[in-house]
């Protein structure tokens, strides 16, 4: 179920990159999607009744690998958030570009583009 | 219990979506967009990741910060309605391939709450004497596979300078 609510935001995401005119709203598909796959691979990693990946002072470390959520997961979702952020970042520069070029954000109205 | 409430935000999230997506306003949808983020975050919190959870909330605003900037007063006539006729029925033919092979991918997937890599249980276990970091997640991003995090950061700055150079006002004459 959860997994299945998941797959309704990636396709939320792109819905709007596959139907939309402007270009912002594209932009705005690209992050959900983002976010949707982020939050698949960390729901992939949880343990039910699990603790964070952290040690305390007083804990057991085999008790602990018994009951801790996969660290694997997180670890790459970590990098994949940063990274995310960076490409929305470029997106949006040659967004504003564009913007000043054309005077617009529609994209059937960019029609001046030579090879 | 922990379940519903993850049901109850990615419900919301999708909802916040939706307005992101069908606003008339610019502004509303990316502060809608904004809220989608939070939600995001609360999630990760639930699922027992504060790590992620921290990021997210700060990466949130600077995606935040940076959609802001680039839509205020830029905001003169707002484009609606959705693409011609044609192009429309070709990406819903697409749309609808993906979902068949998505929705076939998800039956097959293990329960949810079940699943850990096998690699995991190496960590767990020997995380702390090999490394020395109580955190397993700094453990695995900053030793055992510190080369991801160096890729990482070479994506990162590669984009960073590509997006530099796409807003410099005016090329130099060397």
């Amino acid at each position: 179920m959860i997994y299945t609510l998941c797959m309704a935001l990636f396709f939320i995401g792109l819905y709007g990159i596959c139907c939309k005119k402007n270009l912002i709203k594209i932009v705005l598909g690209f992050i959900i999607m983002d976010y949707a796959v982020n939050l698949f691979i960390i729901l992939i990693g949880y343990r039910k009744n699990g603790i964070a990946p952290i040690l305390d002072k007083t804990m057991d470390v085999k008790k602990f690998a018994l009951s801790s959520v996969d660290p694997m997961p997180q670890a790459m979702v970590l990098t994949a958030i940063v990274i995310g952020l960076a490409v929305t970042a470029l997106l949006v520069a040659l967004c504003v570009r564009i913007y000043e070029r054309y005077g617009t954000f529609d994209i059937t109205k960019i029609r001046k583009l030579r090879g | 219990m922990t379940e519903t409430i993850i049901l109850f935000l990615l419900a919301l999230m999708i909802l916040g979506s939706l307005i992101a997506l069908e606003s008339k306003d610019i502004l509303s949808s990316v502060i809608a967009m904004g809220a989608v983020g939070f939600m995001l975050s609360a999630i990760f919190l639930i699922l027992r990741a504060p790590d992620i959870a921290m990021v997210q909330v700060v990466i949130e605003i600077l995606t935040l910060i940076i959609l802001i900037r680039a839509t205020i007063s830029r905001d003169v006539h707002t484009v609606t309605d959705t693409r011609d006729f044609l192009p429309l029925a070709l990406n819903m033919v697409l749309l609808f391939v993906f979902f068949i092979i998505a929705a076939e991918a998800i039956r097959n997937m293990p329960d949810f709450g079940t699943g850990l890599s096998k690699v995991a249980g190496h960590y767990l276990n020997r995380g702390l004497n090999d490394t020395g970091s109580a955190n397993i997640v700094t453990s695995v991003i900053l030793d055992y596979r510190a080369y991801d995090t160096l890729g990482e950061a070479t994506v990162l700055f590669a984009a960073l300078i590509g997006a530099i150079t796409i807003l410099r006002r005016k090329a130099k004459n060397d």
